[in-house]
């Protein structure tokens, strides 16, 4: 149906305009309602991170009353740190542990526990309240447990005939430590994120399976939960990662970087040379390098990850 | 084409102290289009799922071809299921949907596998002759094109054809359809209507199918079932059970608008009749009459056998080429609807609102007090009518 009988050509044609609800405000409204919220958003969020960018490059020292810009030089400086690149390593070998370990054990929880005919709360509060504990009590209380010698752990590895694991004083295993620390405490926050997108899975689908003859438990699991579970699985890898990356408590509670250096991560190290050394200009290099790689993986996991993953 | 005939006896089921299903018994012959129709929550779905196996009765059994298949899973009873959402696997295209039934019982565990599967060896003639198969019924559902789609792309039209593939490759004895249509919008619904019906004739098997809309079942069905508080109250072809309903439950539930249903003392209250009628509404029963079979006229009719009542319109509804007559009989307030073509309706003349209603007898049809139909000996006898101008 047609109702142009003029003719008229379409470059004359009145722009479209929004629909609008009510009398149309002027612009200086909408942008004077926002502005609270804007200003907010620069001085809290925006500015220091600003502030941190011009830092990284002067060579400002903590409490110094003057500082001179020197272009990227702590840059190039970070990249010739033997100390930097070997906390780079270790974070990266940590959230190559924590993630996958955090993950699976957060999804078997929510599968277990949501597939529970009674207790499925009481047993998800439980796994949930490491979730809650201050890391830092938790951490002095996990550092007792797998003591070298009075931990109850190792007291059971010996009356079993097992020789003793003194995590915290060997260099190969302390990072393992403190990541089994990280995934105990992420996997209850996991679980209900699991939880949540498991309850979204719509019960016919596994009748369909069902009929269709995906029937056994794992197939189940593998053709519905688990393609259902994708967009709840990016999203949870997401937060785990950013979680992992920013591993500090355990490592400043119990190692303090050691043994010889093998829980040095990123954000200890930058944390002593901006407050245990000084050098903030360094320090902040290492944020810009932190930040940086933080947004990699978002980014990354949101754009070529979310398209696979959404229906 | 294998159709084979089910058999459901005496099913129950119960949940803790509530009954869902009390004692359905049915019988589907092969090759029948067979539709469960109640109102929400009367056990049709749940009845449906005990047949494919999804749940569990609390007694009774299901046969298929005369053997029981209680004790078999979902998967061997060889029966396809279509849902009322569809329950397509999201993340799988259109052909991989249709493909799952096949794949899972041709191919083993590990050739099922995500990309790793496909290394396997000797297997490459199986997925080819699978790849076929899906070609064959995309193409009988008219949904070739899209077989690269993802679900989401589709609208629902196309997602319940894919679904109706996905049962159609399994070449089941058994077809069970529960309300595939209401998630539709009404022109599509009565598209797919037709399609399913002729995709029966086409198959030629059994199907079972769900719904709580009576125009589906009475326009579809070989035979329809109607379920009533859990259990089946009637089973009949859709004209038996419009013309000769065995409850007043099943004669209010099919039929729009609602068959008019009148105490018998009242109808004893009405002008003319013979005395014959006099007597037997002398016990306590429900008379009931289609909207079509009430005649109006302007003036009183001289036609002795005729029931005639005075009545004044309260309100009438045009539906295009019928119109519906809301009336009030003067004499006892009694509400009868009225249903007659709009034609007769303009050269009705009813001055004040008033007419006279005529009713024969013999379209009076008569229920006991338990709501079972009670026989009116020698009123069928009268004349053999019947309701010829249905519809």
């Amino acid at each position: 149906m047609s109702v142009e009988t003029t003719g008229a050509p379409r470059a004359f044609a009145l722009p479209l305009r929004r629909k609008r609800l009510g009398a149309e405000l002027p612009g200086w409204i909408a942008y004077a309602l926002a502005a609270p919220s804007m200003i907010l958003l620069c001085l809290l969020m925006l500015l220091p991170i600003a502030v941190m960018l011009v830092m990284s490059l002067t060579n400002y020292r903590f409490g110094d009353l003057s500082y001179a810009f020197i272009g990227v030089e702590n840059y190039l400086d970070l990249a010739d740190d033997r100390t930097f690149w070997r906390a780079l390593s270790n974070t990266f070998v940590y959230v190559a542990i924590v993630v996958p370990g955090s993950v699976a054990l957060g999804l078997a929880l929510a599968v277990m526990t949501t597939g529970l005919r009674r207790g499925r709360k009481i047993y998800q509060m439980i796994f949930f309240l490491p979730v809650t504990a201050t890391v830092v009590a938790m951490a002095t209380v996990w550092k007792y447990l797998l003591h070298g010698t009075i931990g109850p752990f190792n007291l059971v590895l010996q009356s079993l005939g097992l020789p003793a694991i003194d995590f915290f004083s060997d260099p190969d295993l302390a990072l393992t430590g403190l990541a089994i620390i990280n995934i105990w405490s992420l996997a209850g926050f996991n679980m209900v994120l699991f939880a949540a997108g498991l309850t979204a899975i719509p019960s016919e689908l596994y009748d369909a399976a069902e009929v269709d003859g995906l029937s056994e438990p794992l197939d189940r699991f593998f053709s519905v939960t688990l393609p259902l579970l994708g967009p709840t699985t990016l999203f949870v890898i997401v937060t785990s990662t950013i979680t992992a990356f920013k591993v500090f408590d355990t490592v400043a509670v119990i190692t303090r970087g050691g043994p010889r250096g093998s829980t040095d991560v990123l954000l200890y190290t930058t944390y002593l040379e901006g407050f245990s050394y000084f050098r903030m200009g360094s320090a902040a290099a290492m944020t810009v390098v932190f930040l940086a790689i933080i947004m990699v993986f978002a980014l990354l996991q949101t754009w070529v990850l979310d398209k696979k993953v959404h229906y | 084409m294998m159709s084979a005939g089910v058999e459901l006896d005496r099913i129950e089921k119960t949940y803790g102290a509530t009954t869902t299903l009390r004692a359905a018994t049915l019988d589907v012959k092969p090759g029948e289009f067979m539709t469960l129709v109640g109102p929400s929550g009367c056990g049709k779905s749940t009845l449906l799922r005990i047949i494919a196996g999804l749940l569990p009765q609390t007694s009774g059994e299901v046969h298929i071809d005369g053997a029981s298949i209680d004790h078999l899973p979902p998967r061997e009873r060889d029966i396809a299921m279509v849902f009322q959402s569809y329950a397509l696997y999201p993340h799988m295209s259109v052909a991989e949907n249709v493909a799952t039934p096949l794949k899972v019982r041709r191919l083993s565990r590990m050739a099922r596998l995500p990309a790793l599967g496909r290394l396997l060896p000797g297997q490459a003639r199986t997925r080819r002759e699978i790849t076929d198969e899906v070609r064959r019924v995309a193409d009988l559902v008219e949904i070739g094109p899209l077989l690269e789609r993802k679900p989401a792309a589709l609208s629902g039209g196309q997602r319940q054809r894919v679904a109706l593939a996905r049962a159609i490759i399994r070449d089941p004895r058994v077809f069970l359809m529960d309300e595939p249509l209401s998630n539709l919008d009404a022109r599509l619904r009565v598209t797919m209507r037709a399609e399913i019906t002729a995709l029966h004739r086409r198959l030629g098997a059994t199907f079972i199918y769900v719904t709580h809309d009576q125009t589906e079942a009475m326009t579809m069905s070989s035979r329809v079932a109607v379920m009533m508080d859990g259990t089946i109250i009637q089973c009949s072809t859709p004209q038996g059970l419009y013309e000769a309903p065995e409850d007043l439950r099943v004669a209010r539930f099919i039929g729009s608008p609602e068959i008019n249903v009148v105490a018998s003392d009242t109808v004893a209250g009405w002008e003319g009749g013979n005395t014959r009628l006099g007597q037997l509404l002398q016990r306590p029963l429900h008379i009931a009459f289609r909207p079509e079979a009430v005649r109006l006229s302007a003036e009183s009719a001289a036609q002795t056998d005729m029931l005639h009542l005075s009545c004044h319109i309260e309100r009438t509804e045009r539906l295009g080429h019928d119109v519906l007559l809301f009336l009030r009989v003067l004499a006892d307030g009694a509400g009868v609807t009225a249903r007659i073509p709009a034609a007769d309706f303009a050269r009705l003349d009813a001055p004040g609102g008033v007419l006279t209603a005529s009713l024969h007898p013999a379209d009076l049809l008569a229920f006991g007090p338990d709501g079972k139909r009670v026989a009116l000996p020698g009123l069928a006898a009268a004349t053999n009518r019947g309701l010829s101008h249905v519809g």
